[in-house]
């Protein structure tokens, strides 16, 4: 068969082809990783009892609880009862189906437990080449290592952990080269806000982006899994990029990525990943990173974004933006900057890692938040939690004003109780700015660790280069 | 899973565009174990005021609404996140088949997994059908066409191997068990 220049994509799908795909059924994909979490794995669990079915490969997927678990110290280790029973009920059954089925569980009080998609890098787990899902959409996330990794529902988490496979077809490749340098005071987040806003929510929709391009090949690790991570809110599936020096640097020591002479042989085959210079996409897509200042979200949905110095737009006769802008009690034409703010939440799977901790440190360092402002402070993982205070970030958040937690999604979604309440502001670090997403009633504003930080110092959406 | 092969109901409509899946089903009706009885929180935050009154306004409220099986939605419907629960509020709540120009892929996948068809159609046909909320339409899932009032046929695009599993009521799950052989042996190989 003559050479065919191949795409990271390629590459990764067809070394996972226990089939390939026909006119008539899908390919069957092999699955490399799963990790699973305590609100979408109830479900699948049952579905394997149902049928008397095993796990067929318990050492390939790994179970973690984070997004309907306390964020409070106490609830976590066992001083007091959790407040939701419900979500206590799914901890307990997460704990019996692991035990169950064989399968490893960083439980609730466990040091490396925290949320999914920070977990997987940070034990070294999340690897190039591999293939890896989850049933979340922020699964996108693993992507920035180089390899394939995509959001799935409760069905197919049965699938995997009955078989191991999916019926899947493969998606679309689109290009997103990055070039120019980000400026002073702009991160990988607006970087990644700035994408979809030019993307749109469904741009990415049928596609995996592959993220390339000098911009990208400068960004470390954790600002890569920052962009990869809101692939899926242009609707892309997956995000992925292409593993280099860099990835390697990450990975190298880590407890669970290869060690020895498994990791020289993993080196080569890594190396071997990336993009043919002469592959195809079916699109592609160009943005300059130069041009890209901070940037924050002032409607329903993540491509609803503009730099935060400019206005709010101006759309008349829109009803489904005007039904937006209602929701948010904005006003078009009128600027973001400026606008009260009640909460600023510092977590998720997108802003929660170590660096963004240290971003938002440096500019909370001696100063207080606003009077009567909440701020939420809630890393990632178990792992970066204990990193953060060795360094002392933890005093830096206390004495500012803000709240310390223990990790989880927290209230990126609010399923645990953490909420912003109806009608109030947040300036949040997080993912999705759907109507009610933090809490019924609650109008969020995405934005970077910086401007997160910025805006808790004053009390209203500010621009972060004024206080760094 | 029930064989799936045809469907004539009247619509209900919620023109709005990027309908997300924590509009379908908010975060905070996830802490359960099951996928029973979500119908009740399909669409929550739209369907009842502070003090859980249903809101007269709201189209799946109105009495036109009772018994109707096919939502008709603005474009990108069921964009965010992978929560399955999307799907099962839909169906727990009555409805079979979704049309919009849209549809966001991973509630796709998991609409077709639960035997909930989703319908992609033009941009005309959509406005059209938002334009006219309560019309009976027809769906035929082997000819893979949406029959309007008018008796015009719109075709739409249906996955072969979905399809093949909406119309024997065949189930992935089983499927995927059978070809086991050849999952060994891409296990011994790899």
């Amino acid at each position: 068969m003559a050479y065919a220049p191949q795409t990271l994509l390629d590459k990764i799908w067809r070394r996972h082809e226990v089939s390939p795909e026909s006119a008539a059924t899908p390919a069957v994909l092999y699955i490399d990783l799963h990790l699973i979490h305590e609100v979408t794995s109830p479900q699948a669990f049952a579905l394997l009892r149902e049928r008397a079915l095993r796990v067929r490969r318990p050492e390939r997927t790994l179970a973690t609880m984070d997004h309907s678990t306390p964020t409070l110290t106490a609830q976590v280790f066992g001083g007091a009862p959790i407040a939701i029973e419900s979500a206590a009920r799914q901890v307990r059954e997460l704990e019996a189906n692991c035990a169950h089925f064989d399968v490893e569980l960083l439980g609730l009080t466990h040091g490396e437990r925290g949320i999914v998609h920070v977990i997987g890098p940070e034990l070294g787990l999340t690897q190039p080449g591999k293939t890896i899902v989850c049933g979340d959409s922020h699964t996108s996330t693993h992507g920035a290592l180089g390899a394939l990794a995509f959001g799935i529902g409760t069905t197919e988490v049965a699938h995997v952990l009955a078989t191991q496979c999916l019926l899947q077809r493969k998606p679309r490749a689109l290009a997103v080269n990055v070039t120019g340098a980000l400026a002073a005071g702009v991160t990988a987040k607006d970087l990644i806000l700035a994408i979809i806003g030019e993307l749109g929510v469904s741009g990415g929709t049928g596609h995996v982006i592959e993220y390339r391009g000098e911009t990208i090949r400068a960004l470390d690790m954790e600002e890569r899994m920052t962009v990869c991570n809101m692939s899926i809110e242009a609707g892309a599936r997956a995000g992925m990029i292409a593993p280099d020096e860099t990835t390697f640097a990450y990975l190298a020591g880590r407890p669970r990525a290869p060690q020895g002479a498994e990791w020289e042989r993993a080196l080569q085959a890594w190396r071997a990943l990336p993009t043919d210079a002469d592959a195809s996409f079916e699109r592609e897509a160009s943005i300059d990173a130069g041009a890209v200042e901070p940037m924050i979200t002032y409607g329903t949905n993540p491509g609803m974004v503009v730099p935060i110095g400019a206005n709010i737009p101006q759309r008349p006769g829109d009803e489904i933006f005007g039904r937006a802008l209602a929701y948010m009690g904005l006003t078009p034409g009128e600027p973001i900057r400026d606008q009260p703010v009640n909460v600023v939440f510092l977590g998720s799977c997108t802003n929660a890692r170590l660096s963004d901790l240290r971003s938002a440190a440096r500019v909370l360092r001696g100063r207080h938040i606003a009077p009567g402002l909440k701020m939420l402070v809630v890393p990632g993982s178990q792992q970066v939690k204990r990193a953060a205070e060795a360094e002392g970030l933890d005093r830096v958040f206390l004495d500012a004003g803000a709240e310390w937690r223990e990790s989880g999604c927290s209230m990126c979604l609010g399923m645990n109780g953490d909420v912003v309440g109806r009608g109030e502001y947040a300036v949040s670090t997080s993912n999705r700015n759907f109507e009610g997403r933090q809490g019924t009633g609650a109008r969020t504003l995405l934005a970077s660790p910086l401007t997160a930080a910025a805006s808790a110092v004053r009390g209203r959406v500010t621009d972060p280069r004024e206080l760094i | 899973m029930q064989p799936f092969t045809a469907l004539v109901s009247r619509t209900v409509v919620l023109p709005g565009a990027n309908i997300d899946t924590d509009q379908i089903i908010p975060a905070r009706f996830l802490t359960t174990t099951t996928r029973a009885g979500l119908g009740e929180h399909l669409f929550a935050d739209w369907r009842y005021d502070a003090s859980g009154a249903a809101l007269a306004e709201f189209a799946l409220n109105g009495e036109p609404a009772r018994g109707c099986r096919i939502l008709v939605a603005g474009r990108n419907f069921g964009c965010g996140s992978s929560r399955e629960h999307a799907p099962w509020a839909l169906l727990d709540y009555g409805f079979r088949a979704v049309i919009s120009t849209e549809i966001a892929d991973i509630f796709r996948s998991n609409a077709l997994k639960n035997g909930l068809l989703p319908v992609v159609v033009d941009e005309a046909t959509s406005r059209w059908l938002i334009a006219h909320p309560g019309v009976e339409v027809r769906l035929d899932v082997a000819a893979r066409t949406l029959t309007l009032p008018s008796g015009a046929a719109v075709g739409f695009p249906l996955e072969p191997f979905a399809q093949h599993c909406l119309l024997e009521g065949v189930d992935e799950l089983g499927f995927l068990l059978a070809r086991s052989a050849e999952i060994e042996a891409y296990e011994r190989r790899s």
